[in-house]
């Protein structure tokens, strides 16, 4: 692949950069990327993705536009309300770079078509608004031994991390082993949450994306970073990887794909 | 420098900066360690920007030289 002339000015920034080049931005124009929500986290990730150059970029979302949506969804736009998230998406990255090839999937994923999804991408970030998603694309990323960038909010707080399993890595099961009961964590409808903080987090999950493509810097693997907006205080702690994990564990038991049944009790949306 | 090899050339002084080093970079790239680059440029901030930037990317200026008027030809090794 050689860059066009007009690539070349569109990534003379990303060219400059001495751990990019050329080099690296046709590594970014190759890569395929699979992102799980194109809401609060999903719109900032998808738009400085396609911005940056990232060849492949998959989208997954069932939702269509509300109203209540464009406080934080910043890919969605007054006139969106009603249309599929993954449209309205679609149209503003493409509009924002041709290069990118956007595919889109407005099906529920579950547990059936998960592993076929993720199958066909380099890394998949979880922008997703409800457990039972985010249970089921750790689970795919370890079958399928894909790096997985994971971001939740709450409030005016935010956590980042970096799966990486197949490479000896802990999963979000050493973390958060099991789905908590439905109605212990409260979701975006009865928290709340500030828009910005939701595009704060996005837009790191889109910065470890891409330094996971380029192969740059120390990505957050084994690593848990959180942030409370309003102290504007930020702070990383280590995630051991858990023996006795039920997935990536020495004697795990589950030991493919499971349907996770409980429902819209995250705290991202 | 008559006995330095230039195993490729590039003109840039069409361009401005910092297409000027970007357009070099590239060029630089598509080339082996050890080859040497002869550039041609403008005066100016080309003149000033591209060494420079080529030397934080540790490749080695080995020569620097007025072709005519404000143009100059550089001659650079890649790292």
């Amino acid at each position: 692949m050689r860059l066009t002339e007009e690539q070349i000015y569109r990534y003379s920034r990303h060219i400059l950069l001495p751990e990019v080049g050329g080099v690296g931005q046709e590594k970014l124009l190759r890569a395929k990327v699979f992102c799980v929500g194109v809401g609060g986290l999903g719109s900032p990730v998808a738009l400085y993705l396609a911005a940056a150059g990232l060849g492949t970029l998959g989208i997954a979302d069932s939702d269509q536009v509300d109203i209540s949506n464009l406080q934080r969804q910043v890919l969605h736009y007054t006139d969106d309300i009603g249309k599929p998230k993954t449209h309205s998406a679609r149209e503003k990255l493409q509009k924002l770079n041709p290069d990118v090839n956007v595919i889109v999937y407005k099906d529920l994923i579950t547990m059936d078509n998960i592993r076929e999804l993720v199958k066909e991408y380099d890394i998949v970030i979880d922008g997703s608004d409800n457990f039972p998603t985010r249970y089921l694309l750790n689970d795919a990323c370890y079958f399928e031994k894909k790096t997985l960038i994971s971001g939740a909010l709450f409030q005016f707080e935010g956590q980042l991390s970096v799966f990486k399993t197949h490479k000896g890595g802990a999963c979000y099961r050493c973390l958060y082993p099991e789905i908590p009961p439905k109605g212990m964590v409260p979701t975006c409808e009865e928290a709340g949450i500030l828009g910005a903080v939701a595009g704060t987090i996005g837009t790191m999950q889109a910065v470890e994306t891409l330094k996971e493509v380029l192969d740059i810097g120390e990505p957050l693997v084994d690593k848990l970073l959180t942030m409370n907006a309003l102290s504007m205080s930020f702070n990383t702690v280590k995630i051991t990887k858990d023996p006795e994990c039920h997935l990536c564990g020495e004697n795990p038991t589950i030991l493919s794909i499971e349907e996770y049944k409980e429902h819209s009790c995250d705290i991202e949306d | 420098m008559e006995n330095n090899k230039v195993n490729a050339q590039i003109d840039i002084t069409k361009e401005i900066c910092p297409m000027t080093f970007v357009k070099t970079k590239l060029k630089l790239e598509t080339m082996s360690s050890g080859q040497v680059l002869e550039v041609t440029l403008r005066e100016g901030e080309p003149l000033i920007n591209v060494p420079r930037s080529v030397e934080q990317e540790g490749h080695k200026v080995l020569d620097i030289h007025r072709e005519e008027g404000d143009v100059f030809k550089i001659l650079i090794e890649r790292c």
